[in-house]
């Protein structure tokens, strides 16, 4: 049994975020982070493997630096990393992205016993679409906001969690499951996993190892190939009309309860 | 005909996924019927609810009332409660067979994980979370000027364009995106909800929607994930989103939680009632639990009353609240990024401003 856990380098947008001139993001200038619901779905993998001892995979597309965060995730546990890197994949959309992920996992094997598991969704796009489009993709089942999971053989029970509460669904693998921050606590990387990780394999798929994968429709794929395009980007201008109060606390207060009267706000 | 989502010019009307939870419309749903009514005028098309449960035909007509012309009902035993499988199946067949030229589908945790895997299958784009949309190319450009710091020159812009210019919000709300899907159809996007707003019901116009029932075909096998339980939440989740008024605290209340929280709820009250809303860190600090959060995580609100409350407004904070009729800010802090974003701002300590002007709002009160 192998579980694959899909993963992203992100800009660490929780920061300051630098914004270029045209509008677009000056990555150049921001830390990278893995994505934090990834992280979920790396732990609970690897709580699997604890209780299994099956291998876990660390899958990622992204540029060749990439690797470095697939290093960081060997180091907490996983057994070995791949990475899906080329000219050609840059600049997808979620539905590119999707169907390389899904050619990549294809190229490896599915086997009847493994599972994918993904994070809710990246803080770079917030799309939450990658993961299914992946499922869809590969032709097996999902399941998303994942708070619970409970595996048993090839069965696992999902706590799957929604805005006014909860469903509980059962799915046998191959499935798919994109995990939420409450479904656990990450570890640390561990020093022995730091010492080791470097010796662990790291698979590298380029364009011409997928090129003839069947799940990927080369005419679909990149910037070019994407079916969606970004039409216009922009930052949204300050308000900057505020009517700031002076005055001690009491006449502040007073002098903003009788403009409320006023406009009739109460 | 067979269905190759490249033939775009054999694809029409604007349709919407409307969801039921237990035989309920959701405000989603009329939210975006109201939504997608404006685009279906702008295309001069037809606008279409499609509806998926059990036993469902009943609550149909009443998506009219907010302006769909008409409302395809697939009811099934196995469509009662939402499952990706079967969902998936019959919205994809429906799409195929009928090819609507958008499909818009809640941002719920719902509609996040089917419309993705209808895209896929559909072998279309796909748009997340979409706040702001529009097909009328002046109607954009309108929006661009509103929304943006661009020098807007419509001579650089194709006015016939009719691709659905889809806007949301990315890295956190730093940046605004508009997506187009230019060669695919149907056109999908996710609209977040609390965003579009919701039409007045007209009682004719419900009862003038037509209603077609389409057959659905669903075998054992397409079912692959099995639902063995449904939990509603206990506890009574707050209305953010339907509230005129919202008193949102942050860090500002740290030194005394129970008394900020307090001064909130009083400062609503004054106001005339209202509910109470936290930024992140009020959520990750545990004052508050995750329903009352305001911003890119958490609810988008736009009341007709906002007061923040120690709150120094991160950018997905606002991102979640400046739409709001009138904002009010108390923040110690005077560089406080919260009154950019501001009607009204205070600098000073919330513990010592808010009673006094919970009396100066009662006094104004009791003098009119």
């Amino acid at each position: 049994m192998r579980i694959y856990v899909c993963v992203k380098q992100v800009p660490d947008t929780s920061g300051k975020v630098a914004v270029n001139e045209n509008g677009t993001l000056n990555r150049a200038s921001m830390q990278t982070i893995i994505n934090p619901d990834d992280m979920n779905a790396m732990e609970a993998a690897l709580k699997i493997k604890d209780a299994t001892g099956c291998q876990v995979t660390a899958v990622t597309m992204g540029p060749p630096p990439a690797e470095g965060m697939l290093r960081e995730l060997i180091a907490m546990g996983a057994d070995d990393g791949v990475l899906i890197s080329g000219r050609e994949f840059g600049g997808s959309d979620t539905f590119a992205t999707s169907q390389i992920i899904a050619g990549a996992l294809h190229h490896l094997g599915i086997g009847d016993e493994d599972v994918v598991f993904c994070g809710r969704q990246a803080i770079d796009g917030d799309t939450a679409q990658v993961g299914p489009q992946i499922a869809e993709k590969l032709e097996i089942p999902q399941v998303t906001y994942a708070g619970e999971i409970e595996k048993d053989g090839n069965v696992l029970k999902i706590k799957r969690l929604l805005e006014d509460g909860y469903m509980t669904v059962e799915v046998k693998t191959p499935c798919l499951i994109t995990c939420v921050k409450e479904l656990n606590e990450p570890r640390y990387m561990t020093v022995k996993g730091i010492i080791e990780c470097y010796d662990k394999p790291i698979t590298v798929l380029d364009y011409p190892a997928l090129e003839n994968e069947p799940l990927i429709d080369k005419t679909t794929i990149g910037l070019k190939g994407s079916p969606t395009n970004i039409f216009k980007s922009f930052t949204p201008p300050q308000k900057g009309s505020v009517e700031m109060i002076p005055g001690t606390s009491q006449e502040a207060a007073d002098a903003l309860a009788e403009k409320l009267a006023k406009k009739h706000i109460i | 005909m067979a269905f190759i989502s490249e033939n775009i010019e054999e694809f029409h009307d604007i349709w919407v996924f409307c969801e039921q939870r237990d035989g309920k419309l959701q405000n989603t749903d009329f939210e975006l019927i109201s939504e997608g009514r404006k685009l279906a005028d702008e295309r001069g098309a037809k606008l279409v609810g499609l509806l998926l449960g059990s036993d469902v035909k009943g609550i149909a007509s009443e998506l009219g009332g907010y302006g769909a012309d008409k409302v395809i009902v697939c009811d099934d035993p196995n469509l009662k409660v939402y499952t990706t499988d079967a969902y998936a199946k019959v919205v994809c067949d429906v799409v195929m067979d009928k090819k609507p030229e958008v499909l818009l589908i809640g941002a719920t945790t719902i509609g996040r994980d089917l419309a993705p895997r209808c895209a896929a299958r559909l072998h279309t784009g796909l748009t997340a979370d979409c706040t702001h949309l529009d097909i009328d190319m002046n109607k954009y450009l309108d929006f661009l000027r509103e929304s943006s710091t661009m020098e807007i020159d419509p001579a650089k812009f194709k006015m016939e364009d009719t691709n659905l210019k889809m806007t949301r919000p990315a890295f956190g709300g730093h940046l605004m995106a508009t997506i187009i899907c230019p060669r695919f159809r149907p056109c999908m996007s996710t609209v977040r909800p609390g965003v579009m707003k919701k039409a007045d019901f007209v009682q004719a116009k419900a009862d003038a929607c037509e209603i077609e029932m389409y057959p659905v075909t669903l075998a054992e096998e397409d079912l692959k994930t099995k639902v063995l339980e449904v939990v509603k939440a206990t506890r009574k989740m707050v209305d953010l989103v339907g509230a005129d008024v919202v008193v949102a605290v942050g860090n500002g209340i740290k030194s005394d939680v129970k008394k900020g929280l307090e001064l909130a709820e009083q400062l609503a009250e004054a106001f005339g009632g209202g509910v109470i809303g936290g930024s992140r860190v009020a959520i990750d600090e545990g004052w508050l639990s995750d329903d009352h959060q305001v911003g890119q995580t958490g609810k988008t609100v736009h009341p007709k009353i906002y007061v923040a409350l120690g709150i120094s407004g991160a950018i997905q904070h606002k991102a979640g609240m400046q739409d709001s009729e009138v904002i009010i800010a108390i923040n110690n802090n005077e560089a406080a990024p919260i009154f950019e974003v501001a009607s009204y701002g205070i600098v000073g300590n919330l513990f010592d401003v808010v009673p006094k002007l919970i009396e100066a709002m009662n006094a104004q009160k009791a003098a009119k």
